[in-house]
């Protein structure tokens, strides 16, 4: 039995009078991939947000319900935004190195956090963070040289070994291969398989081929509802639900 | 007959053109499936440029050979014989005439004058009548050539659309040519200084006194055009002082605006702020000089520091400073909004809080654009006349001390123009080579500042 690492409970989001999410209640497994899959604009992306509350940076974006991690509400007054997203790493749909060398994109959030207290400690944190998100051996010549050098899936998984190097609990991939090519896509799916079990892993992807190679949990979203949750294998081959099942066959999305 | 009426005259007949070649042109069908090129308000358009261009063009030279061609039947009428010989008396005279013929004076102070007067309406209404024909006959062969032209598979469209782009390269070079004509006639006189003064004294001298000998037994007004003085209380004004004040609080502004204002307060914020830009620099400098200038010298006097002066650099300094905050906050707002939203995400997702993302993401990536920006300001702040010509003082003083005075290139160049001096003296032509300096600094401040926008704006794009 998988423990719980978030919890949601009856979950709506609006952005001004408009909701993009509709009563959503999900749990998030520690050590497994959780997937999200729905159609453009089932608000999969939104949910995802709502989980380290980059929301709050979305002018009139309005958040109810409840949601925990390890038992505490991420939404409570005494929660503070800066450490919950220290716990609940991100990673984007583009990849969005900063305009800095390799080396001070990594050391950035260990930075401002004081997670590293001299240079050899802080050389350590970024070999580390570099070395697991499968990129140390392409980059450990030029770790001076600009972020934004790399190539797409490089940068991608620079952006990885950056949300890494904070020692977070939890990574949200919002659609992280969406701009990448095939092989870099495979790399990055390879590296999610190998963080699985150390971080837990949210993902959103629009690709279910995907979903149902990295994942072991999937969550199905259409049109702001949460309409099927359970076992990635259940979800591609015996849904309960029939919008599900019209979704991954292909009718509509 | 003025010119304008002729003028008048050539453009009702383009309207009379015009409307004859559109009549004309909506009686044409379309052959077969062939579409008609030009809709009859083209042919008209093209009918009309025919008629009025050369026409116009025509006045507007003739407006520049009539008179000379009157004052030439003037000096040939028998009349004539007791004019003075040529030089500034027979001008004087001519102009006398010209002023009776057309009733701007009433009673003549020259008897030759009171002869001639006749002569000159005469010349002028002849010369009148025949530029009327001339233009007259010119829109009548225009408008016969564009009528032989105007068939069904005319092509008048594009004609009428190179007409259009021929005015606007005309317009444009307009500006350009100006900008030239400015640069070359500052170099002329100033090459007449550099003549009389030479540029090592000018531009490595320290010692600023440009009062020059009126007479030859003057004494004491040798003259002394070492420009460093300037240069530096310019510098010292407008790219140091000036700055101190602007870049903080304008990038500081810009980051509140873009960062932390709610839209609402920033739709109001903006404006106002811009509106700083819109205030005229003379107000600037009565404020400079009967507000801030004061409170400085007493507060200077009241701390104890020596030299301070009523017109002090740090109040032009402190004043050009506030006018020259909208310019850094508009191109710092700018830059910082250039900055991608997924940027400030990253940093954010990452659990930097919001200062510290703007310090150690925003900035550094909108650096190039704050730098473009403040290049832009320093560019208007030393080329800035009315707050230091008010606050800043004319004593050409070589010196640290904020609050003694300074005086700054725009300053000494207003000086030397209102002066009495004859016009070809090194004093007054020493204000042309300090305005030939200060265009080249400003030009080379504005390419740099320009260059340094673009390359940012590709990093971006």
């Amino acid at each position: 039995m998988a423990s719980h690492k978030m919890s949601a409970r009856d979950v709506n989001v609006f952005y001004g009078e408009k909701q993009a999410i509709r009563n959503v209640s999900i749990d998030v497994d520690k050590e497994n991939v959780t997937a999200f899959i729905g159609p453009s604009g089932c608000g999969k992306s939104t949910f995802l947000r709502t989980l380290n509350r980059m929301n709050d940076t979305v002018v009139g974006c309005r958040t109810e319900g409840r949601i925990e991690l390890d038992g505490e509400d991420i939404y409570a007054s005494e929660m503070d935004v800066v450490l919950l997203r220290a716990r609940v790493g991100m990673v984007f749909q583009k990849p969005n190195p900063f305009p800095k060398s390799i080396y001070e994109n990594i050391a950035y959030g260990p930075r401002i956090h004081g997670l590293a207290e001299n240079k050899s400690a802080m050389d350590h944190v970024v070999e580390t963070s570099l070395h697991r998100a499968g990129l140390w051996n392409e980059v450990k010549d030029r770790l001076q040289e600009s972020g934004t050098a790399l190539s797409g899936g490089q940068q991608q998984r620079l952006c990885i070994a950056r949300a890494i190097a904070v020692d977070p609990e939890v990574i949200l991939m919002d659609e992280p291969c969406s701009a990448l090519d095939p092989i870099a896509t495979a790399k990055i799916e390879e590296l999610i398989t190998e963080l699985r079990g150390r971080f837990a892993i949210v993902i959103v992807t629009h690709n279910m081929q995907q979903a149902a190679r990295v994942s072991q949990r999937t969550a199905f979203f259409h049109l702001g509802e949460l309409v099927e949750y359970g076992a990635t294998a259940d979800i591609f081959t015996n849904p309960t639900q029939t919008r599900t099942q019209d979704y991954i066959t292909g009718r509509y999305g | 007959m003025p010119l304008s009426m002729i003028a008048v005259i050539v453009l009702a007949l383009g309207a009379i053109a015009f409307a004859a070649a559109r009549s004309k042109a909506r009686l044409f069908k379309p052959v077969g499936t062939e579409r008609l090129h030009s809709r009859p308000n083209y042919h008209a358009a093209h009918m009309l440029l025919w008629v009025v261009v050369p026409a116009l063009i025509f006045v507007a030279m003739w407006s520049f050979v009539a008179p000379r061609l009157i004052n030439q039947s003037i000096l040939t009428s028998p009349a004539a014989s007791e004019l003075p010989p040529p030089g500034i008396e027979r001008d004087a005279v001519l102009n006398e005439i010209r002023d009776l013929a057309t009733g701007k004076l009433e009673v003549s102070f020259n008897p030759a004058a009171e002869q001639l007067a006749p002569v000159y309406r005469d010349a002028r209404d002849h010369y009148t009548i025949l530029g009327g024909i001339a233009a007259a006959l010119l829109a009548y062969a225009g408008g016969g050539y564009a009528w032989t032209r105007l068939r069904r598979e005319f092509r008048a469209r594009n004609r009428v659309e190179r007409a259009v782009m021929v005015v606007l390269v005309a317009a444009s070079l307009i500006a350009i040519f100006t900008t030239f004509g400015i640069v070359i006639s500052l170099l002329f006189e100033s090459l007449l200084f550099f003549q009389k003064v030479s540029p090592a004294e000018f531009f490595f001298s320290l010692e600023w006194s440009p009062q020059t000998a009126m007479r030859a037994d003057q004494v004491g007004s040798s003259g002394a055009f070492g420009a460093v003085p300037l240069f530096w209380g310019t510098i010292f004004i407008g790219a140091i002082i000036a700055m101190i004040v602007a870049i903080p609080l304008g990038l500081m502004s810009a980051i509140y605006l873009t960062q932390y204002a709610r839209p609402r307060f920033r739709a109001w914020m903006k404006p106002l702020l811009e509106m700083l830009a819109g205030v005229p620099t003379v107000v600037y400098g009565y404020f400079a000089a009967l507000t801030v200038a004061p409170a400085i010298r007493d507060a200077a006097t009241w701390a104890g520091i020596p030299g301070a002066s009523s017109e002090s650099a740090l109040a032009a300094g402190v004043v050009m400073g506030v006018m020259i905050i909208p310019f850094v906050s508009s191109m710092a707002d700018d830059s910082l909004a250039a900055v991608p939203q997924a940027m400030k995400d990253g940093s954010l997702a990452l659990g930097a809080t919001p200062s510290e993302t703007i310090r150690r993401v925003l900035v550094p990536a909108a650096l190039p654009g704050v730098v473009g920006g403040v290049l832009l300001a320093v560019s208007r702040a030393i080329g800035e006349t009315m707050i230091v010509v008010m606050a800043a003082g004319m004593a050409a003083n070589l010196t640290l001390n904020p609050f003694a005075t300074v005086t700054t290139v725009t300053t000494q160049i207003v000086a030397l123009l209102t002066g009495d001096q004859e016009f070809d003296s090194a004093k007054t032509l020493a204000a042309f080579a300090l305005g030939l300096t200060l265009l080249i600094v400003t030009l080379i401040l504005n390419i740099i500042a320009l260059r340094v926008v673009k390359k940012y704006r590709e990093a971006y794009e």
